[in-house]
């Protein structure tokens, strides 16, 4: 349980990491937080010849409101989402799925940015950042580009950024009044990977009716799937309890989970089925219609 | 690859390593500077047995390259005893019977005396969702929970606050 050597590289600012990238190609990784990279290493499932260390580069820990959206720095910690105040009040459901990730210990190093480009399928920030399909800002020394999370996530532990590039920033949208949220999740001890997990967003219109609506589920693919168009068919809609039960079953009912150590594909889709419902629930709850 | 030479802060004081950039902080706690308090389990993060203070927060020293630690604080079991006495989180593990073997009792220590400092009067839920991050196999966490809501307490009570500088 000792990784193989590499060279070490600190890179102050981002334009010396980039330079770094720019050197070294796919020899190289990034180190952020280190809080999956680092346990692949020592146990040699990853084993880069060059690691080049961007924890020092302080303008990437940032959380800032800017109108109806809020950018995140790369190196932004998963306890300063759950804690920060601004996040709680305009978009309590990433503090909620940011206090769900890991542990204690391992939320006050992991970062959003190094969540993101290890894309585990099952992880909370994905599935966050494809419930909105957020914006993903990637930096390189050629220049900037803005990838959106549904393309940015290609697969299991791939993305889109190419060796030479560095996920810089990641924007999420506020929450608006009039709009629930639910992030349930299943897994068999606290802090692991979610065997299933949703999340859900639900706006109501004056007149009580479904005028947005979001799905996402995560565990049941290669990567957090979002549902779009079947949320789109239940837009306009009253969100009665047939309303939470049709979409419940008609998202379990499209899975197409495969069959694994940790559960099988019947009981992954009976999981998004459950989890969507409570979900639902969750969001209309927290709207007071139900 | 060959040996580099750089400078830790451990317990507050400047130490002098020179160790490969593969070699995890833990092991250079441990092996480099005979800090052996830190104990090492499952060195990929899940046993929480190695949890140091970077910067008063707990994190997993076999998840951290020492070449990385240069100019953070690192904090381990051996200064949380303060002039020949126990803190109260480890007077509570005592008095409590929170520990058996103590092969995760300083993980523990350490992850609790800033987990308190963040939240001082923590529910009992509240104390397992953070103990959820250290295994131990003897108790069964319940001695552990117990000594966690003590220590919150002794901490929180007025005359251990006039005692303290």
């Amino acid at each position: 349980m000792k990784p193989a050597p590499f060279s070490y590289h600190a890179a102050q600012t981002l334009d010396e990491a980039f330079a770094l990238l720019q050197a070294h190609g796919d020899e190289a990784r990034i180190l952020a937080g280190g809080q999956s990279l680092t346990p692949m290493m020592n146990m040699r499932m990853a084993r880069p010849t060059h690691l080049v260390d961007i924890g020092g580069i302080e303008d990437l820990a940032y959380i800032r409101g800017n109108g109806d959206r809020i950018e995140i720095g790369a190196l932004t910690r998963h306890y300063q989402l759950e804690q920060s105040s601004l996040v709680q009040r305009v978009c309590p459901i990433l503090a909620a799925a940011a206090r769900n990730i890991g542990h204690y210990a391992i939320r006050q190093r992991g970062t959003i940015g190094g969540s993101l480009a290890h894309a585990d399928p099952a992880a909370e920030l994905p599935l966050m950042a494809v419930l909105f399909d957020t914006e993903i800002e990637i930096g390189s020394g050629a220049g900037n580009r803005v990838v959106m999370a549904s393309d940015f996530l290609v697969s299991i532990y791939t993305t889109a950024l190419e060796p030479n590039e560095i996920l810089t920033q990641v924007v999420f949208p506020t929450l608006v009044a009039g709009e629930g949220w639910g992030f349930r999740w299943v897994s068999r001890r606290v802090g692991d990977f979610a065997i299933v997990s949703v999340a859900v967003t639900v706006k109501l219109d004056s007149s009580g009716r479904v005028e947005r609506l979001r799905l996402a589920v995560g565990g049941v693919d290669a990567k957090p799937l979002a549902l779009g168009q079947l949320a789109d068919a239940y837009v306009g809609q009253g969100p009665g309890s047939r309303w939470v039960e049709a979409i419940a079953e008609e998202a379990a009912g499209q899975m197409q989970p495969g069959s694994d150590l940790h559960a099988s594909a019947e009981y992954r889709r009976e999981l998004t089925q459950v989890l969507l419902r409570r979900a639902l629930r969750d969001a209309l709850d927290r709207l007071g219609k139900h | 690859m060959s040996n580099i030479s750089f400078q830790l802060t451990v317990n507050g004081v400047a130490r002098e390593v020179l160790v490969e950039p593969r070699k995890l902080l833990s092991d250079v706690l441990r092996e480099d500077l005979r800090l052996t308090g830190t104990h090492v389990g499952c060195e990929h993060g899940v046993c929480g047995a190695c949890t140091v203070q970077v910067d008063g927060r707990p994190m997993r020293s076999c998840l951290l390259f020492a070449v990385q630690m240069q100019g953070n604080q690192i904090t381990t079991i051996e200064a949380v005893m303060k002039n020949g006495e126990y803190s109260p989180m480890q007077q509570a593990l005592h008095d409590e019977h929170g520990l058996q073997c103590g092969f995760c009792t300083p993980g523990i220590v350490m992850t609790f005396e800033a987990y308190l400092k963040e939240n001082p009067d923590p529910t009992d839920e509240e104390i397992a969702e953070a103990l959820s991050g250290n295994l131990c196999r003897c108790t069964g966490y319940q001695n552990i929970i117990k000594a966690v809501r003590m220590a919150a307490a002794k901490m929180n009570s007025p005359k251990n606050q006039e005692v303290e500088p």
